[in-house]
This record gives structure tokens, C-alpha cells and sequence, in this order.
């Protein structure tokens, strides 16, 4: 186990939309409310997420990856390959920015693991998040930043209009979008540091810090999830895929077990819900994200934003037509929804569960 | 007589000045150190153990108690202890005895670990106006639980909950047995750990009817001498722990000397008044952990199936034997470091054998996660624990809960002089002698030990705000939130901690 690493800490804006009914919109909107929120990034980071992105290839794992080094592209290639059915390989397109000088190779492979692969019980996701796990802790300079269906993440070193600008995120077209800027404190300068974080559909953005994260980290150690990153925002992506994919929780259950209601309100509620909530704690006390934290995370079916127990980051929700908005201030909901029909902060450690409709 | 060349470690003096001649040192004195002499109070130093009970009730504040200046020639090698002892040993041909934990100058792991605490990127926490929360829950986990949401729209629990320990603080008492302690200090712990939501352990000596009002915040412990088990004790209270060990005496049993076995004792014990209640050292139906799997078992079937807890000291391959103990189905793992108490051990056992608690708990919650059963059971460590920070620092190395003992005799009066297995604590704590232990008025001293859980916990929550977290929870098991200073590469490998400035 490696406790040798070091925490990247950093302050942060979020901002995310969904369309109830699946209206693919196009990234301007996103883009336009970030950048509003330049102010609360520093230039050092910046990240979009977007959901419906890849309708001709919805039935295949989308993996962006990048690399530090050219030449590890075809170590990595060699493996996919004999792992995968690789539909298509691509160059993510770019386009050249003034102040991004330096990027690294980003490539995207539209793929499905090979049916002789998945032997024994071995579930297709699990497969998948293990080839994540090997890829980017054991094979130096190559990062999977994405591996969903019909999704992708899309970021970088950079504030948030230019990277916006070098990824074309206008030309994307998404049903669910979430977004990022960071304001580090201790800079890696890693494109790969920036937000969002993903994992299969999971993607995560995530404002403050969570204090909790050394238990965390261990704790799904335990379960086999290696924690690479250099930043904290990475236990909350893998907390969800093992309580909600492998643990088979609910998301507003899991959200109850990631930011626990108090004992003093759970010993106050009739006996079956007292029940539920004290074993859900005494079963995930380690899984517990405790600290200033307010996060978005994206899925296939939809949007949830949550905040810590006693909220001490910012979190603001909208509603207008089928959107739901949510972010860290409202100036950048009204950036591009200047007249929603409803407003509110969520209360600390209550989830915003926002459901794609059928 | 023989004059023993073993000087005397302590010189008790009366100031003859200040001395009244109101004869209250000689009435206190447990060791006999005072007598009356006609006109003044005469003293016998060589039995003096620098207790200080004798100190605290003189009311001239005449007595003062000095550590005898006369020492053997400074040498670094032969120590006064070690000289000492020889000499001891030259005159009785026995096994020297100590009480309490190892004194000696070994490297104290909990000094050299520092906690983290919020600035800026982070803020604190005021736990004078937020919920801290300390409580913890002792027992088996499930590893994942289900939960489905009713037509009602409630949650209902679907998994079956092992049984657990519900604690308010995570601190809980080690066991003392009656008999090693008195009566009275047993109601002292029984009052405070109902008051505080906490449990007291029995030790090995049987479960006193006057401790029955307190069953629900009682652990019994069975052990190698069988004291006192039946299937009404096994039953009386939350849990029961099997003890295999002790960190003062790894390896080692216990022995109740027939002095120390009164007929209250004797009552509780289940065994014959003035009789030695001999402890053998391994229990002798456990010889293998198959073995001690049945033993748990039985004692589970036994109990509805309580939370069984084993007790073990902290000894080298500790990691690999809370392992087998988790896997043969303990619900908690008891780790006694070896600077733990005792009422009686050979002093060359106590100080030699074992390893520290912080050591120990670092390389157990290791093994149980790299094996995937750090759930299956709660780690409670014990052995040293001195402080808030030391629990918090425990804690934070992957402890669920700590124990302590000698903190607790402390608020009645001990002042760890080591000299428990005599039978004559003055402040009749380790003592059976009744004009001893009625000093003990259970509910003054109950009260001192609530204050001193009470101010821990003020502690603790500090401790937690400092840190930014308001679950310890979130402190369990969380050693990035520790730093070590001054200690080796691979002390801080062992004990997964970074050093302080990384
Ligand atoms: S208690 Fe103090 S004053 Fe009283 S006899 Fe002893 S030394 Fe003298
Ligand atoms: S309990 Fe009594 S005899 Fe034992 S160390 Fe404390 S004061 Fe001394």
C-alpha cells in the first residue's frame, strides 16, 4: 500500500446541466457558465463531461487516453488490442490555442472486450475497470481519463474558455454536461489532475477537499480500486461504482452512506428507517466523504450534486423547462438561464437527484 | 536479621517541625512504612513505594518522599535497576514482581507522531456549534448491506446486523478482574462506563452480584483459570472476550495469591476461600486456532450469539495471529501493547517481551485489509494509552476503539508505583484488605472518572474540528492525517505514515 503520496490540493467552481427528456445540447452552454466563474480557477486546470456525445457508437466503451510520451501509445495499443474489440481509433480533435502550448497526445478508442476475455464470472464492467486500473498504475506516461459509453470527458491544463476552445467542446452535443476549473495550490501540471474524474460512466467533479481521504483511500484499497491520482476528487468516482455497481445500493442511498445524516437525526426516525440508516453506517463509516466538499457527478441515467454534511462548500440548483441546473454560484446558472423558474440551495448532505426520463 | 543490600529506592521524611503527631500516615499507609515510636512517628524507608497516599492525607504537608540520592556508581551499562535487582534476586532466589505497565526507557512510538490539522484550503471545525460525532459501534461489519425503500417510501434494512457494541466514546476499560482490584474499583469503572455509554470488562475473576445493575455496560472475559464462568455469566452482559494474553505478560498466566482471595472473592471466583486462583498460561483447550475457533463458537452458541472479543498481546507476528483470530470468527480483536498493566507479572517479562500497541495496531489493520476482512471484526487497542491523543493517534493508525485501565485507577488515586501485586494499595485499588478498599467510596471516585472521560471527549471532538472532519469515522484507519518526526524509513513504512514536512 502506498501512503507515500502526495495530496493535490485546490479550490474550485462546478457547474453541470441535464435535459430531463434527452435534448442533446450543444457544449456553448456549459462552456459559457464555467467561464463565468474564471475568477474561481486559476488557470491551472479546467474539464468538461458530456453525456449522449457518441450516438453512432453508444454501444461501445469510449476510452480517451493521453500520453505524456508518444511512444507508450503502442504498448498501450498492444494491450487494448488483445483485449478488445478496437470498432475505432482516433485522434481526439484539437484545436491550436495561444496559451496552450504544451498538450499531450490525446487519442480515443471506440471498443468492447473480446467474449473470450470475460471468463469465468467476470462481469464486462469489471474488466473494463481493471484494464483502468492497470493502464494508469502500471504503465508510466498513459492515462485513461474516460472509459464510459456514450460519454466522454474532455480537460486539461488551462483555464476554462481556452480549454473549451482546444477541445471544441461547442461541437459537442450532450444530454448531461458537467464542468470544472481548479484553482490548485500545489500545481502537478498534469493534464490528468484535472477534473472531471471518470470511470466507466461515472464522471465526478468535485469543490473542496476531502479531509476523510486517507481512510478512503484504504478503504477501497480493500476492494482492489488503486488509487493513482494525485488528488482526493478519485475517491469519490471509485466510492460510487463500488457502492452503487458492485454493492448494488441505490444512488440515494449511496448518497446517504457518502454523506451520512447525523446520528442525532437518525436516532430521532422511526424504527425500520433507524434501522436502515445505523447499519448503512456502521457498513460504510470508512466510505464516509467527510470535509468541504460539493460535487457533481454525471452517470448514464442522470445528474446528482451533494454536498458535505454541514455544507461547507457551495452548492445552488435550477429548474427550468426539463433542465435542471446546478452550480457552485447562481451567476453561473443565470449566465445561461437568466430567468429559471425555480431556485435553491440544497441543505447540507442532501443529494439533487435529477433522473433521465425513459 | 540480614540487612538487605539492596538500598531502598525511596526515602520517606517527616519534617519534625511541621509534624502535629496526628498519626494519619500511619493509618494510610498500606506497606507499614510508619509506626508510632511513644513520642514521634518512626520510619522504615525500605518499605516505602512512593505511592504518596501518605503524602496527600498528611494535613502539614510534613511528609516528602525523595528518591534515594545514594545510588551505586554511575554506569551506563550497569544500571541501579539492574544491580538492584541482582541483589534481590541473591537474597530470595525468586522472580522479582512488578505491577502496572514497563517503566522502562524504550522509544515511545505515540511521541514521535504528530496530527494534522486544517488551514485555509480546509477550515476547521468548531465543535461547540457543529455535531462532532464519536460514536462507535464494536463488532462484525457486513461488507456491503441492502437496503430497499418500502411502499412507504422508508428504507428497510434487508441484511441481517451482527451483533454490535454501541459505545458513546471510543474509549472503553480493560479488563481487571475482582480480585486483582477491589470491589469498589470495579464499581467505580461499572458507574462510569454507564454514565458515559461505554463497557467495563470483568477480567478474569467472575461477575459480582453488586455489578448486575450494570449489565449492559459489562464485558465478561473468560480465560485460561475458568474463574467464574457458567452460562448465566457467560450471558450477563453485552459480550465476552476470551483473553489468550496480556502485553505485560505475553506467554505468561496469572496468580491470585491466597492472601488477595477473601470470601466475597472466593464467592465470585467459584473456588475455595485462601486458595491460590493459579491462571495457567496457554488455556488448555485452546492449543491451535482451530481449537480457539471452537471455543468462540461454543461461547456464541452459549449467548444467542454475542460478540465474542479475543484478547491477545501484542507479540512479533501479531498480524498474521489477529488474522487467524478474525478468520476462526472473533467479532473484535483486543490488542494489548506491551507497555499494558497488569496486577502481577515477573518484571523480566513485562519488560522484555511484546511489542509496542502503535506497532502492533499499524501492522494488523494492514493484514486485514490486504486480506479483505478488516471488516469482519473491530480492533480495539490497548496497552499505554495516556491520553486523548494517544486514542486519537491509535485511532487514526486503525484502531476502532481503545482500551484503557491505567488511566482509569489514576482518577482513584494511583500514581503507578508498581507495587500492585503486594495486596497493599493505599488507595485501595489493588487490594483486597477492607480497611483499604473502603477508602474507595465508589460513587466520589466514579464521579472523578466521569470528569475524565468527559474531558477526553471534549478532546477528541477538538482534535476531529482540528482536522476537519466531524465523524471519527473519518479519523479511523486515516494515517495520512498523521506525520512522524524522527523516526526511521521503515518505522514509517511499518506504521504507514509520512514523515513530517512531506
Ligand atoms: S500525617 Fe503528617 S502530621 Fe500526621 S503524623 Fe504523619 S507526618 Fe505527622
Ligand atoms: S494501583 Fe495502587 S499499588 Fe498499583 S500502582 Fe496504583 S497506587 Fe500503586
Amino acid at each position: 500500500m502506498n501512503h507515500n503520496y502526495q495530496k493535490d490540493i485546490s479550490g474550485c467552481g462546478l457547474t453541470g446541466l441535464i435535459s430531463k427528456k434527452k435534448n442533446r445540447l450543444s457544449g456553448s452552454h456549459i462552456v459559457k457558465s464555467l467561464c463565468l466563474m474564471n475568477d474561481r480557477g486559476n488557470g491551472l486546470g479546467a474539464g468538461y463531461a458530456a453525456y449522449g456525445i457518441y450516438p453512432e457508437f453508444k454501444d461501445f466503451y469510449a476510452f480517451h487516453i493521453m500520453y505524456d510520451e508518444p511512444s507508450v501509445r503502442w504498448t498501450v495499443e498492444e494491450y487494448l488490442k488483445s483485449n478488445y474489440h478496437l470498432e475505432k481509433i482516433e485522434e481526439i480533435p484539437t484545436f491550436p490555442v495561444k496559451a496552450i502550448s504544451i498538450s499531450p497526445l490525446l487519442v480515443r478508442y471506440f471498443m468492447k472486450p473480446l467474449k473470450d476475455k470475460l471468463v469465468g464470472d467476470i462481469q464486462e464492467a469489471d474488466f473494463v475497470v481493471n484494464t483502468v486500473m492497470k493502464v494508469n498504475s502500471e504503465i508510466e506516461g498513459a492515462y485513461i481519463f474516460s472509459s464510459g459509453k456514450n460519454m466522454g470527458a474532455f480537460k486539461g491544463v488551462g483555464n476554462p474558455c481556452d480549454i473549451a476552445e482546444f477541445f471544441r467542446i461547442e461541437d459537442y452535443e450532450g444530454y448531461i454536461w458537467t464542468a470544472h476549473t481548479r484553482f490548485p495550490t500545489n500545481t502537478p501540471g498534469w493534464w490528468g489532475g484535472a477534473h472531471p474524474f471518470t470511470l466507466l460512466d461515472w464522471s465526478i467533479v468535485h469543490n473542496g477537499e476531502i479531509s476523510s481521504y486517507g481512510i478512503n483511500k484504504r478503504y477501497l484499497e480493500m476492494y482492489g480500486y488503486k488509487l493513482t491520482l494525485l488528488t482526493d476528487t478519485e475517491v469519490a468516482a471509485y466510492l460510487l461504482d463500488l457502492l452503487i455497481r458492485r454493492h448494488g445500493l441505490d444512488i440515494p442511498t449511496a448518497c446517504l452512506a457518502l454523506a451520512a445524516p447525523f446520528w442525532k437525526n437518525i436516532d430521532n426516525k422511526d424504527e425500520d428507517e433507524r434501522e436502515a440508516l445505523t447499519a448503512l453506517r456502521q457498513a460504510y463509516g470508512s466510505a464516509l466523504l467527510n470535509g468541504p466538499f460539493s460535487i457533481l457527478f454525471g452517470h448514464s441515467k442522470g445528474l446528482v450534486g451533494i454536498n458535505d454534511r454541514i455544507k461547507l462548500r457551495p452548492l445552488v440548483a435550477a429548474i427550468k423547462d426539463d433542465i435542471t441546473y446546478m452550480a457552485s454560484e447562481e451567476s453561473a446558472i443565470r449566465a445561461i438561464c437568466p430567468t429559471p423558474e425555480k431556485v435553491w440551495a440544497p441543505r447540507a448532505g442532501e443529494a439533487v437527484i435529477v433522473n433521465l426520463e425513459d | 536479621m540480614f540487612k538487605s543490600l539492596a538500598p531502598p529506592e525511596y526515602l520517606a521524611t517527616i519534617d519534625r517541625e511541621k509534624c502535629i503527631r496526628c498519626k494519619r500516615c500511619i493509618q494510610n499507609c498500606g506497606w507499614g512504612v510508619y509506626s508510632w515510636g511513644g513520642d514521634k512517628i518512626l520510619i522504615n524507608t525500605s518499605k516505602c513505594v512512593k505511592c504518596l497516599r501518605c503524602y496527600h492525607y498528611c494535613p502539614e504537608e510534613a511528609i516528602e518522599i525523595k528518591d534515594n540520592p545514594t545510588k551505586f556508581k554511575n554506569n551506563a551499562y550497569w544500571s541501579f535497576h539492574h544491580i538492584r535487582n541482582i541483589k534481590r534476586q541473591a537474597e530470595t532466589g525468586g522472580i522479582p514482581l512488578t505491577g502496572m505497565g514497563s517503566d522502562q526507557n524504550y522509544p515511545i512510538l505515540f511521541d514521535n507522531l504528530m496530527i494534522d490539522a486544517c488551514q485555509v484550503t480546509n477550515p476547521s471545525i468548531d465543535p461547540l456549534r457543529e455535531p462532532m460525532e464519536l460514536r462507535t459501534y464494536l463488532g462484525k461489519k457486513p461488507s456491503s448491506v441492502k437496503i430497499e425503500k418500502g411502499k412507504d417510501g422508508k428504507l428497510k434494512l434487508q441484511t441481517k446486523m451482527p451483533p454490535q457494541i454501541k459505545l458513546d466514546l471510543p474509549i472503553i476499560f480493560s479488563p481487571m478482574s475482582f480480585g486483582s482490584i477491589s470491589l469498589n474499583a470495579q464499581k467505580v469503572l461499572a458507574m462510569a462506563a454507564k454514565e458515559c455509554g461505554t463497557v467495563m470488562n470483568t477480567g478474569e475473576g467472575g461477575l459480582h452480584e453488586d455489578l448486575f445493575p450494570y449489565k449492559s455496560n459489562i464485558m465478561v472475559q473468560v480465560a485460561s483459570g475458568r474463574f467464574g464462568v457458567n452460562p448465566d455469566y457467560l450471558n450477563a452482559g453485552v459480550a465476552v472476550e476470551i483473553k489468550i494474553g496480556q502485553g505485560a505478560k505475553p506467554g505468561i498466566g496469572g496468580h491470585l495469591p491466597g492472601e488477595k482471595i477473601p470470601l466475597e472473592v472466593a464467592k465470585t471466583r467459584m473456588i475455595p476461600v485462601g486458595t491460590d486462583a493459579i491462571s495457567p498460561a496457554p488455556q488448555h483447550d485452546i492449543y491451535s486456532i482451530e481449537d480457539l475457533r471452537q471455543l468462540i463458537y461454543a461461547i456464541k452458541e452459549a449467548t444467542n450469539y454475542k460478540p465474542v472479543s479475543v484478547k491477545i498481546a501484542a507479540v512479533h507476528n501479531v498480524a498474521a495471529i489477529a488474522s487467524g483470530i478474525v478468520r476462526a470468527g472473533a467479532d473484535i480483536v483486543y490488542l494489548d501493547g506491551f507497555r499494558g498493566g497488569t496486577g502481577a507479572a515477573p518484571s523480566i517479562i513485562r519488560d522484555h517481551l511484546g511489542i509496542p500497541i502503535e506497532h502492533a495496531i499499524a501492522a494488523v489493520d494492514d493484514r486485514l485489509r490486504q486480506e479483505g476482512i478488516r471488516n469482519e471484526a473491530s480492533i480495539v487497542a490497548a496497552g499505554g494509552i495516556r491520553s486523548s491523543a494517544d486514542a486519537a493517534k491509535a485511532i487514526a493508525l486503525g484502531a476502532d476503539a481503545c482500551a484503557i485501565a491505567t488511566s482509569a485507577l489514576i482518577t482513584m488515586g494511583c500514581t503507578t508505583c508498581g507495587k500492585c501485586y503486594t495486596g497493599n494499595c493505599s488507595w485501595g485499588i489493588t487490594t483486597q484488605r477492607p480497611e483499604l478498599t473502603a477508602r474507595l467510596d465508589p460513587e466520589v471516585y466514579a464521579e472523578r472518572l466521569i470528569n475524565l472521560l468527559h474531558a477526553w471527549t471534549h478532546e477528541l471532538k477538538e482534535i476531529l474540528g482540528a482536522l476537519g472532519i466531524n465523524s471519527i469515522d473519518s479519523l479511523r484507519g486515516n494515517r495520512e492525517r498523521l506525520r512522524g518526526i524522527g523516526l526511521d524509513t521503515q518505522t514509517l513504512d511499518i506504521l504507514g505514515v509520512k514523515p513530517a514536512g512531506r
